[in-house]
């Protein structure tokens, strides 16, 4: 008989937990679920805390070490709270060829943070990713997931501007 | 399911879409969605509806059709005709439903016999833009699945090896692996336990070939794992897909449930004692994962790191048991080969290079888009007849390929036939199939700047060659590129380069320096104008703008 990992209690009452939990039991409690299983804090929570990293691993039965050293590793997770709004600019190669460089630098002059950071009133985060695949339509940007396709400069300070001084989309 | 009863419903939904005399198909792929295509095809409906066409013409969402720069893009059938960049517009959509059986019109019509569609030989994309991926049915209805069902009943797991090794198919993912030693190698190594995993972790920068396919036509990847588990022996099987990819990752899981409804996938497929299960696992954005032995780290839910070969995983992968490990594309080649004979694959392409090769052409070209050609073309008559030329008039300067693992190539070599040997013979690589194209006002040290920041940041640190050295060549070309380079840099990085790539542990070290070494052979007189005159002539440096190279220092 195999023996199974008693369930971890959940860190609090938030509904989020049960998700988590879900994937954690979907994958019988496996080492080998680790990244599933942080993709799922991710989407829930938005960020992985400390919190939720030494849930996880108590849950998995795995050292705390080896949750942080797996989240820390991969480019896709994020150990701190994302901005209101996101925007990804993408620099992969087609896109650095059209000039993506310089849609970079115009966000950073409007938001005044550099990519990976979010701007101090939690309004915005700037992004940079490797590619999202959309390199026809170079330069892309994304705005909380929708795509501008052929970013140009102005729209996307415009798009900036408009996210840091109202709240509205 | 038996091979009969695939039969039976492929022949019923070919029936079903017999009544329709007319089709519109529009293209759902990510990069006309973004394009906001998902409105154009319920405007279109709408349309459809409102004129009581419902039962004639059919309105479908479908893969992408390849010219991106074109989209949205929608094909209306049985005249062949294709629209280019249809907006979500009330009244020219309602006239494109006007004009079904007239002509097109004519500021939206794009001539199907234009060199970008009629110049190509699709095998891997064949359905790609023609079924609506989420739906098995319109897959089965154009062969899906017979393929492996025919295998599962009629042939030896030997003779379906057989059959890969004959057509000479080699890794489509950038190595360029023979396929069927490959699956030689499993099926022979011992083990009670075997894996099969598809690489869906398309890391090159300006690549999107396997996105497309898992977009479109997801079938056909997890038939030919199917096959492959069948002619290996493995019951379990993995899809490492990018978690940047929500869509293929959204139409891939659909697939695999559908799959199993029918008995396609799951347990006693085809009605025999064959098993294979097939899960998704994302990426968590690691360029690295892209090399087999980091890949089957992070499918193991590890960091995903290299380590050393030998064992290779087809003797000890996955839990350290044989592991069939193949790229999407080359998957993806399967399902034809059995369905068309070793043969007929082998008579495709180049004497080495045999079959087609999907290629992403990107950058400063006219058409970009995905392509399908057979290996042996020349890279002039993809830039210039496929990809329509450089815009706005000007100057072709190089192609880079193979993502940052790969070279750039100047117009000297426009001649050349596309293939494996013959990228290699001029310092670049297949790869996975990206194609950036770069016209006059690139500059070359700032292109290899790119790609060396890139491996330097997405080097695991595991090897000493590759994390110091990769830093160190960034930190060389940084020097250059702000006019403060010696010439003595270059025959640094020459040196170092060489260094690193004879030295490094995967994949990812190996090539890196292949950028900066194949820029250096072939645009030195860039890298010397940024040395001594302290300028960038393209003005993409940071060096065209210090004090310095104003006052002509």
């Amino acid at each position: 008989m195999q023996a199974y990992p008693e369930s971890v209690p959940l860190p609090s009452s938030d509904k989020r937990w049960k998700l988590v939990e879900a994937t954690i039991r979907r994958h019988g409690h496996k080492a080998s679920s680790l990244i599933e299983v942080l993709h799922t804090v991710q989407e829930s929570f938005g960020y992985l805390d400390c919190v939720s990293l030494r849930f996880v691993a108590s849950s998995l039965r795995l050292p705390l070490s080896e949750v942080y050293g797996v989240a820390t590793y991969y480019h896709y997770f994020s150990l701190k709270p994302p901005g209101q709004h996101t925007c990804v600019v993408c620099m992969g190669t087609g896109c650095y060829v059209k000039g993506s460089g310089n849609l970079m630098k115009a966000i950073e002059e409007v938001a005044h943070v550099t990519a990976g950071e979010t701007t101090p009133d939690g309004k915005v985060s700037v992004v940079a990713a490797r590619c999202i695949g959309s390199c026809s339509l170079s330069p892309a940007a994304v705005f909380d997931g929708e795509v501008m396709p052929k970013a140009q400069p102005e729209a996307v300070k415009d798009q900036i501007r408009r996210w840091l001084d109202h709240d509205a989309r | 399911m038996t091979l009969d009863e695939l039969q039976e419903i492929a022949e019923k939904e070919r029936e079903e879409q017999k009544k329709y005399t007319h089709r519109v198909n529009v293209s759902v792929a990510a990069g006309c969605l973004s394009l906001h295509s998902d409105q154009v095809l319920k405007i279109l409906e709408t349309e459809v509806q409102k004129r009581g066409m419902e039962n004639t013409c059919k309105v479908k969402g479908v893969g992408c059709m390849g010219l991106c720069a074109a989209g949205p893009l929608v094909r209306c059938e049985p005249q062949h005709t294709y629209y280019r960049g249809l907006p979500p517009n009330q009244e020219i959509l309602s006239a494109v439903v006007d004009n079904l059986d007239g002509a097109p019109l004519p500021e939206f019509a794009l001539s199907p016999d234009v060199p970008f569609f009629a110049e190509q030989q699709k095998i891997v994309l064949e359905n790609c833009g023609v079924i609506d991926p989420e739906r098995i049915e319109d897959a089965i209805a154009v062969g899906a699945y017979e393929p492996l069902l025919d295998c599962i009943s009629n042939r030896t797991k030997d003779e379906v090896v057989q059959e890969i090794i004959k057509s000479g198919l080699r890794g489509r993912g950038g190595g360029g692996y023979p396929t069927g030693l490959k699956w030689s190698m499993v099926a022979k190594a011992p083990g009670e336990q075997k894996y099969v995993i598809c690489n869906a972790d398309e890391g090159d920068p300006g690549a999107f070939m396997d996105r497309s396919v898992l977009e479109s036509d997801p079938h056909r990847v997890l038939e030919g794992m199917a096959i492959a588990a069948y002619a290996v022996g493995a019951s379990k099987g993995y899809i490492y897909c990018r978690a940047e990819y929500p869509l293929a990752v959204k139409r891939l899981k659909i697939a695999i449930k559908q799959a199993e409804r029918l008995g396609l996938l799951g347990k006693r497929i085809g009605d025999s004692d064959f098993e294979f299960e097939v899960e998704v696992r994302l990426g968590a954005g690691a360029f690295v994962c892209g090399e087999e032995t980091a890949l089957i780290a992070s499918v193991e839910g590890k960091r995903g790191v290299p380590r050393p070969r030998p064992p290779f995983p087809a003797y000890s992968g996955l839990n350290h048991c044989p592991t069939l490990l193949n790229n999407v594309e080359t998957f993806a080649n399967i399902a034809p080969i059995l369905r068309k004979g070793g043969d007929w694959f082998a008579s495709i392409g180049t004497e080495k290079s045999k079959g087609t090769k999907v290629f992403a052409l990107v950058g400063d070209i006219n058409n970009t888009g995905l392509i399908e050609v057979p290996m042996g073309i020349t890279l002039r008559d993809l830039v210039f007849k496929l990809g329509g030329g450089i815009p706005e008039g000007r100057k072709f300067k190089a192609v880079q390929t193979g993502g940052p693992s790969g070279g750039c190539i100047p117009e000297q070599f426009l001649d050349m036939s596309v293939d494996y040997a013959s990228l290699a013979s001029v310092g670049s690589i297949m790869g996975s199939g990206g194609m950036i194209v770069m016209d006059e006002t690139a500059c070359m040290v700032d292109v290899a700047k790119f790609f060396m920041d890139f491996t330097r940041d997405e080097s695991c640190g595991k090897c000493i060659p590759c994390r110091v050295g990769t830093t160190q060549l960034h930190g060389l070309l940084e020097r250059i590129s702000a006019g403060e380079g010696k010439m003595e840099d270059l025959d640094t990085l020459e040196r170092l380069g060489a260094m690193v790539q004879k030295t490094a542990l995967c994949g990812l070290g190996q090539t890196a320096p292949n950028p900066v070494s194949s820029t250096l052979r072939y645009f030195r007189e860039e890298y010397v104008q940024h040395i001594t005159e302290k300028t960038c002539a393209q003005g993409k440096c940071a060096c065209s703008n210090t004090p310095a190279a104003t006052a002509g220092e």
